[in-house]
């Protein structure tokens, strides 16, 4: 990109279409991920006037949008970093959202000249990526942390402080739905061949048995998340895996009401083995989905209930391949 | 018991701060308290290692084993031996 084109102002609004609106569903479902891009650089919202203030935000719609209408009858510059069309959260954790970028972007885009004073405003949520001393000193433009919601950017301009509310990251159930999308997406591969590798070994129910383990894991646990007991989210995966193993052990122990005891329920058992492992893996993973989980407390979440998963799941495999062996065998 | 995440590998050093204040800003839950300049830490239960304050922080008072608690990510890690990558 030239420097000229660096400099150039490009207009914006903060009205959302229904080409807006359109791209906000399908980033949500993880469609064409890399699309939901804005060309970087430096926007003016209504007419600023080199008093206005100065937003910074990543160059991924769904970022981009919430502020602007966020901003609904002012007039602002928007200061819009390459992030690769990633979120302001992921892009601050991955470094993108960044020192560097910003300090490059304020002199690439000419700011200084556009603006009489020296303040940026970034979202609170991009401060782990940002030293907001660091681009103090090489830009001289002091960054204020705006609110974690774009939502709360009217009442904290009135203010100028965000109260301590403002500050806290929440993860609601509307957060959490706004998530599952993404997450079926990803759990779609494994449910297909889950379901088909099922049907080939034990029919349709137990092709539906895994598909409900899956959706479990990806659609019902995230909803009841601060519902489920216990903190871990491996151990709140395997109560909800065995809540849903329930019914194939009671109609495995009444549908084989003629077999001799140990082989009943060794077959009754197999569910609460092989399903439990799916939805408690899937739990884990969700962790990377969340605002609050600790990248040390995931290890040793890794540690403590893999080789639980794992061991549980192979034994409750061998045991519906061995039973109905060791039945032929020994009568 | 079933609960992983009650230690952190957060560390404020009290000595080494000025009390500006910007790790109370910065923090998404809450970890910090402010009482005019003074800092302390109040709720270190509730650290999601962000890295945020410590990033923030003009002195270097804080460390914090940054990273994103992200599962898969250091499963694939772990089974590759590569060095962690980054969510998404
Ligand atoms: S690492 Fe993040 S969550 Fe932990 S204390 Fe620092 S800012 Fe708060
Ligand atoms: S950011 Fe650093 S210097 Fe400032 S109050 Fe926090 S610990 Fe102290």
């Amino acid at each position: 990109m030239s420097e000229t084109n660096d400099r150039i102002v490009r207009p914006t609004t903060s009205v959302l279409t229904w080409a807006n609106r359109w791209d906000h569903i399908l980033a949500r479902w993880a469609i064409n991920r890399m699309g939901h891009r804005v060309e970087p650089g430096l926007y003016a919202l209504g007419n600023p006037t080199q008093d206005s203030p100065v937003f910074v935000t990543a160059n991924y719609t769904l970022s981009f949008d919430a502020l602007r209408s966020a901003l609904g009858g002012m007039n602002a510059y928007i200061l819009v970093l390459d992030t690769q069309a990633i979120n302001v959260w992921c892009a601050a954790g991955k470094g993108t959202f960044g020192t560097d970028e910003l300090a490059q972007r304020i002199e690439a885009t000419g700011l200084r000249d556009r603006v009489s004073h020296r303040v940026v405003i970034a979202p609170q949520l991009g401060a782990p990526g940002i030293a907001a001393h660091e681009i103090k000193k090489r830009t001289s433009f002091k960054v204020e942390y705006g609110p974690v919601r774009a939502a709360d950017l009217s009442e904290y301009l009135t203010r100028r402080e965000a109260t301590p509310e403002m500050r806290r990251v929440r993860f609601t159930l509307r957060d959490r739905l706004a998530v599952i999308p993404v997450e079926i997406v990803g759990g779609l591969i494994p449910l297909l061949i889950g379901a088909a590798v099922a049907y080939l070994f034990g029919g349709w129910v137990s092709s539906l048995a895994v598909v409900a383990a899956i959706l479990a894991g990806v659609v019902v646990f995230p909803i009841l998340l601060p519902w489920l007991p216990t903190h871990d989210f491996s151990a709140k995966g395997f109560l909800l895996g065995a809540l849903v193993a329930l019914p194939l052990v009671v109609s495995s122990w009444q549908g084989n009401a003629d077999a001799v005891g140990w082989l009943r329920a060794g077959k009754a058992i197999v569910p609460l083995l092989i399903f439990p492992p799916i939805t408690a893996f899937l739990a884990l993973n969700f962790t990377g989905s969340t605002t609050f989980t600790s990248r040390s407390g995931v290890q040793r979440e890794i540690f403590t209930y893999v080789p639980v998963m794992a061991w549980m799941f192979a034994i409750g495999i061998a045991l519906m391949i061995g039973l109905p062996i060791i039945r032929m065998i020994g009568g | 018991m079933f609960n992983a995440y009650q230690t952190t590998t957060l560390q404020f050093n009290p000595t080494e701060c000025n009390g500006c204040g910007m790790c109370y800003t910065v923090c998404p839950h809450a970890v910090f308290n402010r009482n005019g300049r003074t800092i302390t830490v109040a709720h270190a239960e509730n650290c999601m290692e962000c890295g945020a304050c410590q990033l923030n922080c003009p002195t270097n008072a804080i460390t914090v084993d940054s990273g994103v608690g992200c599962a898969a990510a250091m499963m694939y890690a772990a089974v590759t031996g590569k060095r962690e990558p980054v969510c998404g």
